[in-house]
This record gives structure tokens, sequence and C-alpha cells, in this order.
């Protein structure tokens, strides 16, 4: 799915530089399960960015199912974006004053579906994440876990093949991090693929691969996989 | 969900807010129509006191002032009746009518009313005869009479109200005032008591709210007659061909008769045209102002708006926003608050203008279309303009904002 050749990101401040993340070679395959861990200030959330098409690398080449990510204009990358990834948020980033039930249409309407359809479809992906008797509560009057599985369902709207979770159980208690990262072990099983950064060990177990970020560049790449 | 519920779910979320921002444009579009509502129905005032009394101009006693002659006080002050004949002989190029008057102080019933001596053209036509001139038939260079079309004078004497004049008016007949006529409940045909002489009412003037209300109109020389005032008159109208006529009668009939104070009519309505110019610049002052404060007020508000959203905006991108439709988002919702302010402002200027109108000018104020349609496209031209480029700055906001530090 994911092919990074000769990837540098470098932040520049005044006379400063700071390289955010480098790598030689990154390859992510369809309906692989990778958690990227690391220290705060890696460059975790850097890969993210430019894995989601939101961050230019100042060099090197990100290509998505065999097309230049970067190369594409601005409009064709957001489409693309809209139609095939999805994205977890640490703090669920929901808009506080629309309802649960508006807070998953907006994919829906932002690729031009009937506000009909909008309705109905998001109807069913709350009461996917069990949430149909919720769907006129503002963020503020749901649960973390709650606003999570909202997110979760926002997320699933255009049915992305790949799911890019940043932090996804930062915030949550154990039960609600144990039921998202069930939800993402369906998403598997259902053939998309997930790139999650995460501080959580156990979260991170649960991936097939892992990537470690230090300094950014990935010092270590998918144990489990080498073990094999 | 469209860009409207978008939108309008964050405005109504924070109404408060929402009417801070907008209060400089709604004060805005309040003044600027309240003070236009105004001087446009006062200037057409204005106009059509002018259109009705032509290019008049007054010969008055040295002594008398404008505000005698329009308040009837002229008692003490006379002309000799001589000076029409004067008038008339001269042949000034211009005038078009003469209407000699002479008030005097008198009472119907208990009432006090002012007793009008007034000369019928059809005298003037006999006089002319008389005394073998052609009658007001000198035009002055450069008339616009043609221009505006030939004047015509309504025969009826219920057209001296407006036309200051009248055709036929026997030695024995009186046309009163509206007010005259409501208290004495008179009508035409009856008769009127004035200083002890019995005149038949031949007409009962429309109301005109101006002292002619409590006017008893008779012939001049009746009058001269009843109160023993000889052959005088307090003041004579002169009614010119058009408006252009008045700047040159003035020194012709100032040299003609210098015993007497020669005024123009547009003198007295000088002071009214010139509150009318004044708050048809403090118009212009005002929209200023609202362009000004208005479009700083909403530059700021969604400025600070794109800054609260940051993070909202990076999300909506993440999902799928384009940077396009991220400065619509912020357009409407600047629109969305050009046009509660313009047509906030609107209603409430028309209602200033309609309540204060009348203390302010003395006018009747009726709302104004165009001008309501004006203020309100101001309103939102002023607030796109003003958020265009805070707009264009979320657009682009770099989507990675959405993202926490890690």
């Amino acid at each position: 799915m994911f092919h990074l050749q000769d990837i540098t990101k470098i932040y520049r401040k005044r006379t400063q530089e700071v390289i955010a993340f480098r790598t030689d070679l990154l390859d992510i395959a369809k309906g692989e399960y990778v958690a990227v861990v690391g220290p705060s200030g890696s460059g975790k959330t850097t890969l993210l960015s430019l894995l989601g098409g939101m961050l230019s690398p100042d060099s090197g080449q990100v290509l998505f199912d065999g097309q230049s990510l970067y190369d594409l204009p601005l409009n064709d990358r957001t489409k693309l974006r809209r139609d095939r990834i999805g994205f977890v948020f640490q703090t669920f980033n929901l808009v506080p004053y629309l309802s649960a039930l508006e807070n998953v249409q907006i994919p829906l309407y932002l690729a031009g579906i009937a506000p009909v359809e909008q309705r109905d479809r998001a109807i069913a992906l709350l009461e996917q994440v069990g949430l149909a008797n919720r769907l006129d509560h503002k963020p503020c009057e749901l649960s973390t876990g709650q606003q999570q599985r909202v997110a979760l369902a926002r997320t699933l709207a255009n049915n992305p093949q790949l799911i890019l979770a940043d932090e996804p159980t930062g915030n949550l208690d154990p039960d609600s991090r144990e039921a998202i990262l069930s939800m993402f072990d369906g998403f598997i099983r259902d053939g998309r693929t997930i790139v999650m950064v995460t501080h959580d060990p156990a979260a991170a177990a649960r991936a097939a691969r892992r990537l470690r970020l230090i300094d950014g560049a990935l010092s270590t790449s998918d144990p489990v996989r080498d073990a094999a | 969900m469209n860009l409207r519920t978008l939108v309008w779910r964050e405005l109504s979320e924070r109404p408060s807010a929402m009417l801070t921002s907008t209060l400089a444009i709604l004060l805005g579009v309040t003044a600027l129509v309240a003070i236009r509502h105004v001087t446009v129905f006062s200037e057409r005032e204005v106009g059509q006191q002018l259109q009705s009394l032509g290019a008049n101009v007054l010969v008055l006693p040295k002594a008398a002032t404008l505000q005698d002659y329009y308040s009837a006080d002229l008692t003490l002050q006379t002309l000799p009746e001589s000076h029409v004949s004067s008038i008339l002989l001269a042949n000034l190029p211009g005038v078009e009518r003469l209407s000699p008057k002479l008030c005097v102080a008198a009472k119907v019933g208990d009432r006090a009313v002012t007793l009008t001596g007034i000369l019928p053209q059809s005298e003037f036509q006999a006089k002319a005869v008389w005394q073998s001139v052609s009658l007001f038939s000198n035009k002055h260079d450069g008339c616009k009479k043609a221009a505006c079309g030939p004047k015509t004078y309504d025969g009826a004497p219920e057209a001296l109200a407006t036309e200051r004049t009248i055709d036929q008016l026997k030695g024995n007949e009186a046309i009163i005032g509206a007010d005259v006529a409501e208290f004495s409940k008179l009508k035409p045909g009856k008769s009127v008591e004035v200083l002890g002489e019995s005149l038949q009412v031949l007409a009962v003037l429309p109301r005109t709210g101006t002292v002619d209300d409590g006017r008893v109109f008779a012939h001049l020389h009746t009058v001269q007659r009843m109160t023993n005032a000889g052959e005088v008159v307090n003041a004579i109208e002169v009614m010119g061909c058009c408006e252009d006529a008045a700047g040159g009668l003035v020194p012709s009939l100032t040299a003609l008769l210098p015993d007497a104070k020669v005024v123009t009519i547009s003198q007295v309505v000088s002071t009214q045209v010139g509150i009318n110019r004044l708050m048809s610049q403090m118009s212009l002052f005002v929209l200023s102002i609202l362009v000004i404060v208005g479009g700083a007020s909403v530059a700021s508000t969604i400025s600070s708006n794109v800054r609260e959203r940051r993070r909202e905006v990076g999300t909506l991108m993440a999902l799928g926003a384009t940077p396009g439709l991220v400065t619509r988002m912020f357009l409407f919702k600047a629109l969305a608050l050009g046009l509660v302010g313009g047509v906030g402002g609107c209603a409430l200027g028309l209602v200033v203008a309609m309540l204060l109108g009348s203390q302010w000018a003395g006018v009747t104020v009726t709302p104004l279309p165009d001008l309501l349609f004006i203020a309100v496209a101001a309103a939102l031209a002023i607030t796109t303009l003003a958020a265009y480029w805070p707009a264009r700055s979320a657009a682009r906001l770099d989507p990675c904002s959405c993202f926490s530090d890690v």
C-alpha cells in the first residue's frame, strides 16, 4: 500500500534545522496492522502526516498504491484522503457544536452524498459502534469512550481502506481502550490497513508490526516479522 | 449536513458572540438608514414646497421679517397697493402672476382668525386691458418654463391653497381655511361673520398644516374697506415662470421698489436645505464609519474565529475538506453576520426614522425599498470583503494541526 523511498522531513526555525523524520525505505503492505512507537518528539506524528498526504517531505517519494502522493495537486490529494483514508485522533477532534449524528455526517457531506443518505448511513454507523441511543447528543454530553466511538464511526463513514490513528487510546479508561482496540482488530479482519501511533505498550502489542522511532529515524522494524 | 448547517450550528451555539460581532454593522446600518430616510423625505418635502410655491418672490415692508409673513403677523407694516401696478407696468421679465395680500386680525365667533385680503387674477386682466399692457408676457433669458412644461393654474377656488392665487372672487365672498371651517362648522354656500360683516363662503381650502388653515380669505378691497386700512397691502407674492426667474427678479424689484424688502422663497427654506445637506454629508460619514468599524469588527471576529477553530479546520481538512470549502465556510459565516446586521439595522433604522422623522424634520417617513436594498447589500459586501483575508488564511492552515503533539 505504502512505499516510502529516501524520505527526509526537516523542520526549520530561524537558523536551526531539525530532522523530524528520515528513512531510506519503508513499505507498509495492504492489510497490515502497524504500531509506531517512540518517545515524544521522535517524529511519529510527522510520519502519520506524511502518510496522510498532509505534509510534503523535503526529499524522497511517498507512493500510495503506486501513485506518488505529493505529485498530486492539492485538491486531488484532499479527495484521495477523503475517499480512502480515515483518521482517529487522541482527543477525538469531534466538532463540539454538532451532534454525534452530524459529526458522523461530515465526511459523507464532504464526499458530496445527499443529506437523506448521509443521515441513514450515519445512523447505521453509530448503531455499529453501539451508540444508536446517542444520535442527538453533543460531544460534551458523551463519555470519552463514547466520543471515541463516535470518532470511529466518523472514520468509517467513507469506508476507508487505510486508518491512521494518532494515540487512539491515550485518553481512554481501560474498558473503553479495550473496546476500541477490539474494533481495530475487526477492521484488520475486514481487510483494512491500520497505522497507529501510540505510547501504550499494550496497544502496540496488538499490532502485527511495530516501528520504533528515535530522533526521526526508524531504529527498529517489526521484531515479530524479523523473528519470522 | 451541508455548509449552511455547519455554519448555522456554530453561530446558534454562541448567539451572544454573534450579536457582539455584528453590533457595529447593525448600528452603522441603523444610523445610515435612519439618516438617509429622514434626509430623503425632508428633501422631497422641501422640493414639493418649492415646486408648489414656484419661483416665488416676496415683496414685504422694509421692517417686516419672513417670520412675520409666515405667522401672518403683518398688521403693523404695510405697502402701498400702487406697488402692484408698478410691478405690472414694469412688465419685468419672468413675472407670471402677482398676489397682493393684506392680513388683519379678526374673529369668527369667539375664535381668532386672520382675515386676508387677496386680489383675484381677473382684476389683473382688467387692469392690463385698461392700462394697455401685455400681461405677464415678458420672458427672461434662458427661461426653463418650456422645459418644465407649461404651468397650469386650476380655476377652482380650493386651488388657492397650493397656487397662491385665485381667478375669481367677488367682494362679498370668502374662502375659509380648514381650521376655520372645522370650528365654525361652515360649508360652501353658508355665511361667515367677520368684523361685523357677512361674507358668503365660496370654498373651504384643504388642510395645509400652515397658517392658511386659520385664515379667512376675502377680496382685498373688501378687507381694505372693512378695516379702513386704505389702499395698502402687507405683502405682494410674485410668481415667476420658472426657478431661474427669481435670481433676476430680486434686483429688478429692489430697484423698482426701493422702499420695500424683496426676498425669495428659496431663502426661506435655505435653513432646511442646509440641514438636509448636512444630513447628507452625515450619512456619508456614517457609511465610512460602517465600512471602517464594521469591516474591522467582522475581520477581527473572523480572524479570531479562525484561530479558535484551528484544530477544527485541520480536522475538516484531514477528513477531506478542500481549501475552497474552508474559505466558503468562513465567508458564509461572515455573510450571515452581515445579513443579520444589515436586515436588523434596516429594521431598527426604519423604526427610528419613522418615530423621530416627524420630530427631526417634520416629515412622515415611509420605507424606501431601494435604500434598504442598498444598505443590506453594503453590509453584505463589507462583511464579505472584511472576511476574505481571514477566510483565505483559514484555507491555508496546516491540516497537521488536527493532531495532538506527541
